[in-house]
């Protein structure tokens, strides 16, 4: 019988673990919808920040955010793509490709603060820029590829064979497969990848600290032309992001209602996150759905 | 009767003249990212090896002094330079995290593959996959403004502490170790468990005696992932561990990790001062910490037994 009762206690212990983790987690979510989501209103939202005074907004670092994350995904993406089509169609088994691997994996598993001292190094101080949105991007333009790589040659792996094949026997080249077939059937794929990926960016504060900057200069939103100062479009102007502002008003923050803005921060950045899984999830439920005829 | 058929010129595919140059073009396009990806590699370890090099190369300090030494005192007229105090901040930090971690990560991907399947997928995903999804200031927040108080009420100290940064960690890397383990589970051949349970087996001695084991490589680097990524994590534990550097005495003393120590006075300190340079030698020691952790995982993947 004893067996029988430690069979009992371990499924017990289980379930109880599983609980814990499913508890930290509703936990976590009713924190930030119930302290933040009360928070966010539309004058938050459109609203400049301010160091030292109280109600203030987040319009400039939500502005930041989503150009900072479109310059990256600009870079990264075609360079992500190519090695993806490099890994999968033209690399041959190696010593090469095995240390392109190694390359790949070691970018992306260093920690972000690592990225971020490298951009510091080169995109900061040796181009002489200063802090700059587009030094900004292109650090982390740098952990991104890899993952931009490994995404784009898992979409491509997963094109059936029979459609490359058929491709080739027809005289088609292999550059040209690649542009007419199987580009067009990994796109769901790679499409996904990129909307997951956009979630991590959009939250990554550590490598944009010392690369994009800790300020924002007050910006004109009337003023389009990109070489301006005060032009939000200037890629050569310092920015804060959304993510960069909760720490920094955290951390070095005088105003007086920190954890009020910092919640509604939190809440806007976690919302937009959500809403990236949900979209890449959706797209790849449909991509399934069109493939399979399944309903 | 009109002719229908369309011209050869029309249905075929035109004959590139240009085939093998644009044949040529998308093989140089395609290498050329590939190169990009080694240079990146290269210059990134090249240009963080020599600039963190330099505070023992230019300014002369002991090496060996700056690892071992536990006074860190780069303001004062005679100013010492020894980080052992935040490599153990470091470690302190990961170990323990990966303490709580691990075995409510497995013990999840356990009960996701092994006991209840149905309600793993539908509950227990969906959540894994949220928690990897909280960017880490939204947790150092929600840490800083719940955990920190708590600590400081419940516990004792100040509240920001070896103690506050650890569970920080332990949930960031929770995510990280269950999807792992849970994917390392499922690898698992099928047949393995049906023998024990053939042989009359109760599920735990089945999940203890031939799952576990026949998994253990890949669990191990389930946990060591989950560690490489809190060795690196720099705003999250920075926000709640104190970024003192005396030496912590209890875990509820306030602590510094090496990556709290570079994200406060990197920005603060003149580029190409001494103690400038050798913040960027704890950049060092953090580079170089993250290649042995691929190194491990790397062994690990190579000991895989299924």
């Amino acid at each position: 019988m004893n067996r029988k009762i430690a069979d009992r206690i371990a499924t017990i212990t289980f379930v109880g673990l599983s609980m814990i983790i499913v508890a930290i987690l509703l936990y976590l979510f009713a924190y930030i919808i119930m302290n933040g989501f009360s928070k966010i209103s539309w004058d938050f939202l459109t609203s400049p920040s301010s160091n030292i005074l109280a109600g203030s907004g987040i319009r400039d670092q939500l502005f930041n955010s989503f150009y900072i994350l479109i310059l990256t995904l600009i870079i990264s993406v075609p360079l992500g793509v190519l090695g993806g089509i490099y890994m999968a169609q033209y690399a041959k088994p190696g010593k090469l490709t095995n240390f392109i691997r190694s390359c790949i994996e070691m970018l992306s598993s260093l920690p972000s603060i690592v990225i971020g001292m490298f951009g510091l190094l080169v995109f900061v101080n040796t181009t002489g820029w200063g802090y700059t949105i587009f030094g900004g991007a292109l650090t982390i333009a740098i952990f991104n590829i890899p993952v931009m790589v490994r995404t784009c040659e898992d979409a491509i792996r997963s094109v059936p064979r029979e459609l490359k094949e058929a491709s080739l026997a027809l005289g088609i080249t292999q550059w040209h497969t690649v542009k007419t077939v199987l580009l067009p059937s990994a796109f769901p794929g790679i499409l996904t990848g990129v909307i997951l990926s956009a979630g991590r960016i959009f939250g990554e504060a550590a490598a944009l600290l010392y690369t994009a900057g800790l300020s924002t200069p007050r910006l004109d939103y009337t003023n389009w032309n990109p070489f301006a100062d005060n032009s939000p479009l200037n890629i050569f102007r310092p920015a804060e992001t959304l993510a960069v502002h909760i720490w920094s008003i955290n951390t070095q923050g005088l105003i007086p209602d920190v954890t009020e803005k910092a919640a509604g921060a939190s809440a806007v950045l976690v919302i937009s996150v959500l809403i990236f899984n949900l979209l890449a999830r959706w797209i790849g439920s449909m991509y399934y759905k069109k493939m399979t005829a399944t309903k | 009767m009109r002719n229908t058929t369309e011209l050869s010129s029309h249905r075929l595919l035109k004959s590139n003249k240009n085939r093998k140059d644009s044949e040529l073009k998308g093989n140089i396009i395609v290498k050329s990212s590939a190169i990009i990806i080694i240079t990146l590699t290269i210059a990134l370890t090249v240009f963080l090896s020599i600039k963190g090099l330099q505070s023992f190369i230019k300014n002369g300090i002991n090496p060996w002094d700056f690892i071992t030494g536990t006074n860190w005192n780069p303001t004062s007229e005679t100013p010492s330079f020894g980080s052992f105090n935040f490599i153990f901040g470091s470690f302190a930090v990961t170990m323990l995290s990966a303490l709580i971690a691990a075995p409510l990560g497995i013990g999840g991907a356990i009960f996701m593959t092994q006991i209840a399947p149905k309600w793993g997928n539908k509950l227990l995903r969906p959540v894994i996959e949220l928690l990897v999804g909280i960017p880490s200031v939204v947790y150092g927040f929600i840490g800083l403004s719940v955990l920190v108080p708590f600590i400081r009420n419940h516990v004792g100290g100040l509240g920001f502490s070896l103690l506050s940064g650890t569970i920080v960690l332990a949930i960031m890397i929770l995510p990280t170790v269950t999807s792992i383990s849970t994917d390392a589970l499922n690898a698992l051949p099928k047949n393995l468990r049906e023998g024990a349970y053939a042989l009359g087996a109760t599920r735990w001695q089945t999940i203890k005696k031939v799952l576990i084991p026949a998994a253990l490589p890949s669990l191990l680097t389930a946990i060591v992932l989950g560690m490489a990524r809190a060795f690196g994590e720099a705003l999250a534990v920075q926000m709640v561990i104190g970024n003192v550097s005396d030496f912590p005495n209890s875990i509820t003393d306030t602590a510094a990790t090496l990556t709290t120590i570079i994200t406060l006075n990197i920005g603060h300190t003149t580029y190409g001062s001494i103690e400038n340079n050798t913040l960027w030698s704890l950049g060092l020691i953090l580079l170089v910490m993250s290649f042995i952790f691929i190194l491990i995982i790397r062994f690990l993947s190579s000991r895989r037994k299924i």
